[in-house]
């Protein structure tokens, strides 16, 4: 077990790769917020409360063409579901550290920050620190990146250019090939993927991550039974 | 646009109902003995999540399937493939990975 000072740094430096990813995409959805007429206080607030990239995206397209509070209430609630999962996954690993901070930790569990805890929680025991650390910074930079791309508008600069749209993929990436224990995972990853594009060609409404993650962990299920 | 006080209700009604999926099943789970069969489920989401993740993500443009040389993510991912099997360091990964799509989108 490694110190609780040595947790909290560890999980600062795994905030880097989603810092990347998130900048970029906290600019975009500041930009199209100012857009909508949100001032950059209003932007932050909603990244401080929701802190999640996708609904946030939604939830403002659907205040910019005037829908009530309600639609926008429940898009967020199903688009975010998928959190469920994560936070299912996680709870055995949080069997080791202090219950108190489940609640606080968990307020912070996205896509990424997901992602990549899970693939460091299956390598070793973590403190509560390392999540905190991790989470906190990545939850910082998303709140700022929002609230700069709100107040600078379309003077915002072009990440894309600097290769900025690759730090999620990229993360996901690897952490991917970290996943791959044996041929089945690998078969796994595919009909997840597939499926996931798949869904977004046939169902609106951002549910490909979930439908696939739950079709595909299924057959996994099941062939574990096969053999 | 909707006035302040309104549009505090509707981000604290929208962080709620975030918040709850996130904080019930790790809270809750984290007391009790969950089943086998879930957990064997479990074990299949990180795979399936992150495939669920990337594979639109660098195979699509603008939500069109792009597999191919102008899609400057598809060609990234393809080079940084077998550095991230290899090495399964996340840093070079993503670094090597946005130095592509740099060079990429300096020289196309």
């Amino acid at each position: 077990m490694h110190s609780d000072k040595e947790d909290f740094i560890f999980g600062i430096k795994r905030a880097i790769p989603i810092i990347l990813g998130y900048i970029p995409v906290g600019f975009a959805l500041g930009v199209m917020a100012a857009g909508a007429g949100l001032s950059p206080l209003q932007m932050a607030l909603m990244s401080i409360f929701v802190y999640a990239g996708s609904a946030q995206f939604i939830a403002i397209d659907m205040l910019s063409s005037g829908t009530n509070a309600v639609p926008i209430i429940i898009t967020t609630f199903l688009v975010n579901l998928r959190h469920f999962l994560f936070s299912a996954s996680l709870a055995p690993y949080f069997r080791k550290i202090k219950q108190n901070f489940i609640p606080i930790i968990s307020f912070f569990i996205t896509d990424e920050s997901f992602a990549v805890s899970i693939t460091d929680a299956e390598q070793r025991a973590l403190c509560h620190t390392y999540y905190l650390g991790f989470y906190v910074t990545a939850y910082l930079s998303w709140v700022l990146s929002t609230f700069i791309g709100a107040t600078l508008g379309s003077l915002i600069p072009d990440t894309k250019a600097l290769g900025f749209d690759f730090a999620l993929p990229g993360m996901f990436l690897a952490l991917l090939c970290m996943q791959f224990k044996n041929a089945k995972f690998i078969l796994i990853a595919l009909v997840s993927g597939f499926l996931s594009i798949f869904f977004i060609y046939t169902i609106p409404g951002n549910w490909n991550v979930i439908l696939a993650t739950i079709i595909a962990a299924m057959i996994g299920v099941f062939l574990s039974h096969e053999n | 646009m909707k006035t302040d006080a309104n549009y505090l209700y509707l981000i604290l009604a929208m962080g709620l109902v975030t918040y709850l999926p996130r904080m019930l099943p790790a809270t809750l789970l984290s007391k009790r003995k969950i089943p086998g069969f879930f957990v064997k489920f479990l074990s299949y989401v990180p795979t399936a999540v992150l495939a669920a993740l990337l594979f639109p993500g660098v195979l699509m443009v603008d939500n069109k399937l792009n597999i191919g040389p102008s899609n400057p993510l598809f060609i990234a991912a393809m080079i940084t493939l077998p550095i991230a099997y290899k090495t399964k360091n996340m840093f070079a990964t993503v670094l090597v990975g946005m130095g592509i799509v740099m060079l990429y989108n300096f020289l196309i």
